[in-house]
């Protein structure tokens, strides 16, 4: 009896020894880097693999080390967006000596300005946020560029008039998104209506897909989205109707669905933030892109589209790409509200301060924004 | 006894129930379990391709490898700590509370209700006392409910607490996104900052607050109670064997409804900690399932208070150390949860052998 206790005893001490020298051996090797790279860190709120969100983020990080041979990225997928586990993965990268760090969901706004402060050599940037400080820039794009014009296609090509839409969260980023949508389906169709379901989540692939099919089940032929997955896109090719992916080209997952896609394209940003604050030349910054700028785009038109459809949506593409079009023009009025009431007067475009905290949804739009 | 057949006559031998685990036999077999959950995650690490030492090594060296990451263990081990007590104060009287993750919010509510609306200018000796017993209140009522629902209808607590989850969550979602939300905000969800003097003191320049004092004031007192009240007494005895309550006289039903309140007020008292002393506001994504976790370090710490403290930091150890393994080695993030299950099973499964035995049946 005593001598198998002796014997437990004695693997317990091998295990903890064994610890101690693995422990050792990893710091060994981290004391010794070979030059003084540049260091980019990015904290994920959901996998590099959902093939959405972070997937379109992910590709801006590859692009970002392909551009600099003497750049290092690091990256944390599926961090949760509450404080104590945000802050904690943020001050991690910021200790571990990276350079410049990219925050990408709007939960970790206050962690990153938390541990920025602590951190004031550090370069943060926050995607999609509104708080900034000295070395916290906020980040993001005008992806109601390409939104209306995939809301014009999709308007376009609805039999039924009805256009569903799965949302996340009833924040101005999404509203806007919406209300963008709609008022290029409106333009070109002024007889359908979009239609919004609430998920309240970001990524829930399944979560997402039920409400796309909620959207089709009540005779939606067209589905948008503004999710994280391609959830709703799938439902859309299971049920044989169209969908408007967003984040990414959604067309390999969907082909016979996907109209088109509204897209980031972070790549050229982050190469241009970096060579920033590499060279020394950044300042803290409010950037907020346009379609010109080509941090938002959208994925080509369907081949199965009709020509004639085709050739008018590319030609509006163009005209966003010049400048000639983008959001100002996009929300200029007259725009009314859900009950009729003209919020925008004729001629007149909203502004930042407007665009950036709307919380009211253009006729046409069939749902509730709770408050 | 309650010894059950044997696996196979000719062998002669059998399982057997264990009438109480001696504490070392329950230590030594921990220790086993967690060795075995290493050398089989290790396994797998090694078949996929990856350096199991290194990875293990940097985990370790995350969580517990400098002040940083042991301070880092210790907030999140506060909320696990709170919320798993609670847990486990229910299931000693077997009320299987699966309610803590909706508890914690009611308590992150009232908490928030009342430092920025009720007293929002009260100082700070006024202010914490008071946001602590709204917590308790906050999730005290949300345990009370299933509570009462089982003493008085016979509804089953397991359903009823896991919804109320839901109503809960959504409650709190409701609230940042539409009364309790900040103007300043631009409309993006979330309740205004809380008054700097409800913020929980932090221990130096950490994170470590003063919530996790709580949590272990929280153990000490329910481990004397459970140990040395007639109370506590009777919670075991009305869990173990209602009908000798029953016969005994002990007041059952008020005693469900308290015991629920009670769990319930604990996991209250987590959800105030994570407002008051981490995010300063009520927010989306308060908890990442901490009153789900809280079921695992209960069960793990076999429903002692103590064994709680040791469970929850342990689990939160292995939180904060996952973060390594992509963080410094660029691993997928898989890897960890993956290692933190195999942990638990391995744990869990350790369990089932102190408390059952294989003997060799006399020879006939």
């Amino acid at each position: 009896m005593l001598r198998r206790n002796l014997g437990v005893v004695l693997s317990v001490l091998f295990l903890i020894g064994g610890l101690a020298t693995s422990f050792t051996s990893v710091t060994a090797q981290e004391a010794t880097p070979a030059g003084e790279p540049f260091k980019v860190g990015f904290v994920y709120v959901s996998s590099v693999g959902d093939l959405g969100w972070t997937y379109a983020h992910d590709q801006g990080r590859i692009a970002l080390e392909e551009a600099f041979p003497n750049i290092e990225t690091g990256y944390q997928e599926n961090v949760p967006e509450n404080p104590a586990d945000a802050e904690r993965v943020i001050r991690q990268f910021a200790q571990d000596g990276y350079d410049l760090i990219f925050t990408t969901s709007f939960g970790y706004m206050d962690p990153t300005i938390n541990v920025a402060a602590d951190f004031p050599d550090t370069t943060f940037i926050h995607i999609s946020g509104f708080k900034t400080a000295e070395n916290v820039g906020t980040g993001f794009g005008k992806i109601e560029e390409p939104r209306f014009v995939s809301g014009q296609l999709a308007g376009a090509m609805t039999e039924t008039n009805q256009i569903g839409y799965v949302a996340a969260f009833p924040i101005p980023e999404v509203i806007r998104g919406i209300n963008a949508f709609t008022l290029g389906v409106r333009e070109v169709n002024p007889e359908a209506t979009v239609r919004v379901v609430w998920t309240n989540t970001w990524f829930n692939p399944q979560q997402e897909r039920a409400a796309a099919e909620a959207l089709l089940d009540s005779g939606a032929d067209v589905i948008a989205q503004h999710q994280d997955t391609p959830g709703p896109q799938q439902a859309a090719e299971d049920r044989g109707v169209y969908g408007i992916g967003y984040n990414a080209d959604m067309s390999p997952l969907a082909p016979n669905a996907v109209l088109t896609s509204a897209i980031w394209n972070w790549g050229p940003y982050y190469i241009d933030i970096a060579e920033r604050v590499m060279n020394g030349t950044w300042e803290s910054e409010q950037y907020w892109g346009g379609w010109q700028d080509g941090v938002v785009d959208m994925a080509p038109v369907a081949d199965f589209v009709p020509e004639e459809i085709r050739t008018a949506i590319e030609e509006e593409v163009a005209r966003f790409k010049s400048g000639e079009e983008n959001i100002y023009t996009i929300f200029t009025g007259p725009i009314a509200d859900q009950t009729g009431t003209v919020r925008v007067p004729e001629g007149q475009a909203m502004t930042d301060e407007e665009l950036l905290s709307m919380d009211w949804f253009v006729e046409g739009v069939e749902g509730e924004i709770p408050s | 006894m309650s010894s059950r057949s044997a696996i196979s006559p000719s062998r002669r031998l059998r399982i057997e129930r264990v009438p109480s685990p001696s504490r070392s036999a329950t230590a030594v077999v921990s220790a086993l379990s967690f060795v075995l959950a290493l050398l089989c995650g290790g396994i797998i690490l090694f078949l996929a391709g990856e350096n199991p030492i290194q990875i293990y090594g940097s985990m370790f060296s995350g969580a517990l490898g400098d002040w940083n990451g042991v301070a880092e263990t210790l907030v999140k081990t506060t909320p696990l700590l709170l919320a798993g007590l609670g847990v486990a104060v229910a299931f000693r009287m077997q009320l299987w509370n699966i309610g803590a993750e909706g508890q914690l919010y009611l308590g992150a509510i009232f908490a928030t209700g009342v430092a920025l609306f009720l007293i929002p200018g009260a100082p700070g000796w006024v202010m914490v006392p008071i946001i602590v017993v709204a917590s308790l209140l906050g999730g005290g009522l949300w345990g009370l409910i299933p509570g009462a629902l089982r003493a008085w209808f016979g509804a089953s607590e397991i359903i009823t607490s896991l919804m109320l989850n839901y109503v809960a969550i959504l409650f709190s979602e409701y609230l940042v996104h539409g009364p309790w939300r900040d103007p300043q905000a631009f409309g993006f969800p979330g309740t205004p900052s809380l008054p700097a003097s409800a913020w929980l003191p932090n221990w130096g320049a950490t994170r470590v607050h003063l919530g996790l004092f709580f949590g272990l004031i929280a153990a000490l007192v329910l481990w004397v109670m459970l140990r040395r009240t007639r109370w506590g007494y009777e919670i075991g005895v009305m869990g173990e064997n209602p009908r000798a309550a029953l016969y005994a006289g002990m007041p059952t039903k008020r005693t469900i409804v308290l015991v629920m309140a009670l769990s319930g007020a604990l996991a209250g008292l987590a959800g105030m900690s994570e407002v008051a002393g981490i995010g300063h506001q009520l927010q989306r994504n308060l908890s990442p399932g901490y009153g789900y976790a809280a079921i695992i370090v209960a069960w793990l710490a076999r429903l002692h208070p103590l064994g709680a403290v040791l469970v929850a930091f342990l689990l939160a150890a292995l939180t904060v150390g996952g973060d390594q393994i992509q963080m410094s080695l660029g691993l997928p993030a898989a890897i960890a949860p993956m290692l933190q299950g195999t942990i638990l099973f391995f744990l869990l499964g350790g369990d089932v052998l102190t408390r059952y035995r294989i003997t060799r049946v006399p020879g006939t």
